[in-house]
């Protein structure tokens, strides 16, 4: 068997060979060279990923650990960075969806992106993102993951302005940059917070050293060091405040839209987070925090998702409310929940929008659902994929989206730092995503087809097809390794092989007599989980009557809600809010600076002063008459002049 | 002698220049000439014992007997890695402008290389007067460079930035007077010109009062070098500067004279006056911050591309300022690695703006749009030369910044906190601009090269790409191997760190 270290360096180098390969030769226009190439460069990387995972399989619980230092990056006095990786329980995890799901999506775009004009050059970013994500999530230091983490926003920006010449699309990948880079602002802080106060910013001595003592102020270090971490993961994850790129992201290539911005790249803060859950348990106010942001946004993008057209942009939403669960599961100290619900989204949601993706390729382009409908019969393999998407997401029992969410909401119900309303809003939460999401079925597949009829949807070919099948079977299966003690014991022993592999790295929030519920109590568990799902259940019936039998029910609903639709539908006007509150002002702002302190004011003195100086200009007339030589000679005469007084006395 | 060698060669390759007959092959001579003190500092390099902090291949011999000047010349780990950023430069920049100046060629790169001889000289020298006088002598070269071969309003350009520059000199030089006048103190009676018996002096520094020597004499070169630097709000010659010199003066400017200021902070300001430093640091902290995010917002509103690049590089240097004055061993080597780095990616950007200016004339960021369409290769670099600029992580840019903002954290969170907003801010400007110039529909300019044969663009020639290959190179390069270069200066600026009371300096070489 190989080692490690040369396993890590063929998993990190393989797409940067594919990278370059693709790069240097730009503008071919041969997509399936390209593709191949691409492909096998990820392929590769997950087949390593697999070796190592098989390592860790060997090893015993407790030595899970590959770690492999290249070379050393920074080295100034005590600040001390290697080029260090480490694999273990989590990363693994991240690393086998990163290729595998990116896999997928290569082999999906050979299909989706074969018309267009700079497919070398998308493959190429493509490999260099996974490069990025790879490094992000391998990185052994918070430095080195921030490397990965800056270098997926480089990619995500390059990708989603792909169709540069298009302006709104260019802007789209300006905005995503710009904003990731507010929360990177306040990472980079973070960092120096732990490093100042652990003098390390190695994660797995950050976290031995974590302190003992809870830090339950809002002003000590940990809360403040883990509080910006988390400002920097609202970024990367679009939460609340920062969510705004994400829809806007969608102005990127479609499988793009399934690989980073719902897959892999999205996820990285909760990823983060759940790496250095013993920290962040020490500061109950930064999980407190958190928990409520993650359901906050839970809830306000599902209820947009609610009203938008666009398939992609529901998708998004969807995300991005999906993305808050997660952060809700970490809020509440449930790290192996969120990273469990990370993995089962990263299949259902790769598969919903290479789904869309395949949708939006039959169509000519079409992504308005409102021109869709009766897709079902044209489009027989995405219809079906993206059932079983759809079927996972709102949480259907046996299917993946059902474990993984039902984990969270009862951790959010019963963990010592969950609370009844966390546990209300993730229900809602749910109730509004099944009727979303059975809209957005509705609406596309089922119903009467509103397609024009100059356009003639096809099902896609297998390279498209091929991908949506194995990620429909993953979000089936997915979430059978991680079912509650509830229904495992009651079908007969079933272990939560999930919960057992993630053990030795998480770390369980100290109990306080009092709060919580205790772990046992599972006719509860399971009421809630019954409650929950026939919710869920209710809601997309009454979506499905609602958007295919009775049409034009829906309009009348709208119309009901008057100015609150209306809000909703203009996404709570947000981006108006943020150009009128901030952007615009620092614009003006800055055009007031230059033109008032620098052009009128700074410029204005400096010459009054060399007037003044000088006896009403004279100097500066003199000087601007361009005789050079004369000026040459002032600086002599002026040396030696002031030499001899000085000097001589 | 090889120091004497790097500072005087140039000068000797402008007489060279200025006799040579042939006029059609002046720059291929000049080309071969700037190679050659490249090579010769390569080899200095090689000599150089990183793992000393002392003053290396020392030269030492007496000039004016009667005031103690002598010319002395040293190199430490805190001067090596300008000496070699002024060497690597000029080639490119006379390869950069091969097309561009085409008007009194041998003038041009005559005062390329007295501007060279004064620019090395300055960071090599170790008396007072001898730095003083090559401080000063860079001026004038300069001065043409702008005056001559500048844009439109290079007379009013070119005496902003002299008047400008000689009236922090002039400061400077009273100052350096007056510590003359201290030395016999140190020297048993001698008077005495040398850096290093400026070291010794302990000038007498009283907290709060003003009108003391150290306080004045601090001030007196910290506002010379400000002004270089430029230090906010000292800083409106620079865009005006630049906007007017040509490619190659923006390049010198923003590459290496820039640095002469932040440079002499360290050589000068912090150990000479450490009291004053360490109690007026707050001053220098406010301006570096303000700086960082005010040239960033006026960055943001400027119309012409130059002129953005301009005031980006009042953000870099308020970096700059701001590791120096942390005074820690973050700060400080970021600080120095960020003058590597901004003479780099900012004087890539220069060159990249002035290969775009060769094919369309314009500098307005408004008649672009779409050049990416139209220049793929060109579009490529600059991107990456931009994710230098802005710092993205595995380029030059990401190590000095960090570190700096490091640095400053420790120095106080607060100044870190207002500092960092750079990061975002620095990403708004430089993305807009690239958004505005290379993506969207075809703007103007393009629309009228695509119509009109004669004014067709044309991506990157091979020379363009020989000039740029060099840069990109060392963008990823110091990105991802900062030890190669950082292993050079950190002896000497632990040295400066922890003996900044009582610095002093060993001397290795020929004239100790």
């Amino acid at each position: 068997m190989l080692n490690h270290e040369l396993l890590i360096a063929i998993l990190l180098l393989s797409p940067v060979v594919g990278f370059l390969l693709n790069g240097l030769r730009f503008r071919s226009k041969n997509y399936m060279l390209a593709g191949s190439i691409a492909t096998a460069a990820v392929v590769v990387s997950f087949v390593c990923s697999v070796l190592l995972f098989l390592q860790l399989l060997d090893a015993d619980a407790e030595h899970r650990r590959l770690a492999v230092s290249f070379f050393e990056w920074i080295a100034v006095d005590k600040f001390k960075i290697n080029a260090g990786f480490v694999v273990d329980q989590i990363s693994v995890i991240m690393i086998l969806i990163i290729t595998g799901v990116g896999s997928l999506i290569h082999l999906f775009s050979i299909g989706y992106m074969h018309h267009d004009k700079g497919v070398t050059k998308y493959f190429a970013y493509l490999n260099l993102f996974i490069f990025n994500m790879l490094i992000l999530v391998l990185g052994d230091s918070l430095l080195t993951m921030f490397v990965g983490w800056e270098g997926v926003g480089l990619c995500s920006y390059l990708l989603i302005g792909f169709w540069f010449t298009d302006s709104a699309k260019a802007a789209a990948g300006m905005k995503a940059f710009v904003t990731n880079r507010i929360g990177d602002a306040a990472f980079i802080i973070g960092m120096f917070v732990l490093f100042v106060t652990f003098g390390t910013l190695n994660m797995h001595e950050l976290n031995a050293l974590a302190p003992t003592v809870l830090d339950s102020s809002w002003m000590g270090a940990v809360t403040i060091g883990t509080m910006l971490l988390f400002i920097g993961a609202t970024g990367k994850s679009a939460q609340i405040p920062l969510y705004v790129w994400l829809p806007d992201a969608m102005a990127g290539p479609t499988p793009v839209s399934a690989l980073i911005h719902a897959a892999t790249m999205v996820t990285a803060g909760v990823y983060m987070i759940v790496r250095l859950d013993p920290i962040f348990i020490m500061a109950p106010n930064t999980m407190m925090v958190i928990a409520i942001v993650g359901a906050s946004t839970a809830v306000l993008a599902a209820t947009i998702g609610l009203t938008q057209f666009d398939i992609k942009k529901v998708l998004a939403y969807s995300t991005v409310s999906q993305l808050g669960y997660m952060f809700l599961a970490v809020g509440v100290g449930a790290f192996g929940a969120g990273m469990f619900h990370l993995m089962t989204h990263a299949f259902f949601k790769a598969l919903m929008f290479l789904g869309s993706g395949s949708v939006i390729h039959g169509m000519h382009e079409e992504q308005d659902i409102r021109k869709m409908g009766g897709l079902k019969k044209y489009m027989p393999i995405t219809h079906f994929t993206f059932l079983l998407g759809w079927l996972a997401i709102i949480g259907m029992p046996p299917f993946a989206g059902f474990f993984s969410k039902d984990e969270i909401l009862w951790q959010a119900f019963s963990s010592p730092r969950g609370h009844w309303l966390l546990w209300l809003a993730g229900v809602l939460g749910a109730v509004l995503t099944a009727f979303y999401m059975t809209r957005l079925m509705a609406l596309t597949f089922w119903g009467k087809s509103r397609i024009d009829k100059s356009v003639h949807p096809h099902e896609s070919g297998l390279s498209m097809t091929i991908p949506l099948m194995v990620l429909a079977l993953l979000s089936v299966i997915g979430g059978w390794i991680g079912i509650p003690h509830v229904i495992g014991s009651a079908l007969g022993n079933i272990p939560n092989m999930w919960e057992h592999w993630l053990e030795p790295l998480i770390t369980k929030i100290p109990a306080v007599a009092g709060e919580g519920v205790e772990h046992g109590d599972s006719s509860l568990e399971i009421i809630l989980m019954v409650v929950s799902v026939v919710l869920a259940g209710l809601s997309a019936i009454s979506a499905y009557v609602m958007y295919t039998k009775k049409e034009g029910s829906s309009a009348k609903v709208a119309k009901a809600f008057g100015p609150a639709y209306e809000l909703v539908n203009k996404k709570y006007l947000v981006d108006e809010a943020y150009f009128a509150g901030i952007i615009n002002p620092l614009v003006n702002l800055s055009r007031n600076l230059w033109y008032y302190i620098d052009v009128n004011f700074i410029d204005k003195a400096t010459f009054k002063i060399a007037d003044v100086a000088n006896g009403g200009g004279s100097f500066v007339k003199a000087l601007q008459n361009g005789n050079m030589q004369q000026y040459a000679m002032y600086i002599g005469v002026g040396v030696v002049v002031v030499l001899s007084f000085v000097l001589m006395r | 002698m090889i120091l004497s060698g790097l500072i005087f060669l140039p000068l000797l390759f402008a007489l060279i220049i200025t006799v040579w007959p042939q006029r059609n092959t002046v720059r291929h001579i000049a080309l071969g000439l700037s190679v050659i003190e490249f090579v010769i500092s390569l080899a200095m390099l090689q000599k150089f014992d990183p793992a000393s902090s002392a003053l290396q291949m020392v030269e030492k011999t007496t000039w004016i007997e009667r005031f103690g000047i002598s010319y002395f010349v040293g190199i430490d780990g805190i001067s090596l890695m300008l000496v070699m950023l002024t060497t690597f430069l000029v080639p490119i920049i006379i390869l950069a402008s091969w097309n561009s100046i085409d008007k009194k060629i041998k003038g041009f790169h005559a005062a390329l290389f007295i501007l060279q001889t004064a620019m090395l000289g300055s960071f090599l020298a170790m008396d007072a007067i001898l730095f003083y006088t090559f401080w000063e002598l860079s001026l004038i070269p300069m001065y043409f460079i702008v005056g001559i071969w500048g844009g439109a309003r290079r007379i009013y350009a070119t005496i902003k930035f002299f008047i400008y520059t000689m009236a922090g000199s002039v400061l400077m030089l009273l100052a350096i007077i007056f510590m003359m006048r201290l030395t016999p103190e140190v020297t048993g009676g001698q008077i005495s010109a040398s850096l290093l018996d400026f070291y010794k002096l302990r000038i007498p520094f009283i907290a709060g009062e003003f009108f003391t020597a150290q306080t004045l004499l601090f001030f007196a070169f910290a506002l010379a070098f400000a002004i270089k630097v430029p230090i906010f709000p000292l800083h409106t010659w620079l865009p005006d500067a630049h906007v007017e010199a040509p490619t190659p003066g923006s390049v010198i400017l923003a590459g290496v004279m820039l640095k002469m200021g932040t440079y002499c902070f360290l050589r000068w300001v912090i150990p000479l006056f450490p009291e004053a430093t360490e109690h007026y640091s707050w001053i220098f902290m406010a301006v570096g911050v303000i700086g960082i995010v005010y040239g960033a917002l006026v960055a943001m509103v400027q119309p012409d591309v130059k002129k953005l690049v301009a005031y980006s590089s009042v953000s870099h240097m308020g970096y700059i300022i701001v590791g120096l004055f942390a005074m820690n061993a973050y700060g400080v080597n970021g600080a120095l690695y960020q003058m590597l780095n901004h003479g780099i990616s900012t004087g890539a950007l220069f060159l990249l703006i002035g290969m775009i200016y060769e094919r369309t004339h314009s500098r307005e960021i408004s008649k672009y749009g779409g050049l990416a369409s139209a220049l793929p290769i060109f579009t490529i670099i600059f991107v990456i030369v931009t994710m230098s600029s802005i710092a993205v992580p595995m380029t030059n840019g990401f190590i000095g910044e960090f570190l700096i903002l490091l640095g400053s954290y420790q120095y106080s969170p607060w100044v870190a906190s207002i500092a960092v907003s750079g990061v975002v801010l620095g990403a708004a400007y430089m993305l807009w601009m690239v958004k505005r110039i290379f993506f969207g529909p075809a703007g103007e300019i393009v629309k009228h090269a695509a119509h009109d044969k004669e004014h067709a663009l044309h991506d990157l020639s091979v020379r363009e790409l020989v000039v740029l290959a060099p840069l990109i190179v060392l963008i990823f390069w110091m990105g991802l191997f900062p030890n190669h270069f950082m292993d050079y200066s950190k002896a000497s600026v632990d040295h400066l760190i922890k003996n900044k009371m009582g610095y002093s300096l060993v001397l290795t070489g020929e004239g100790k």
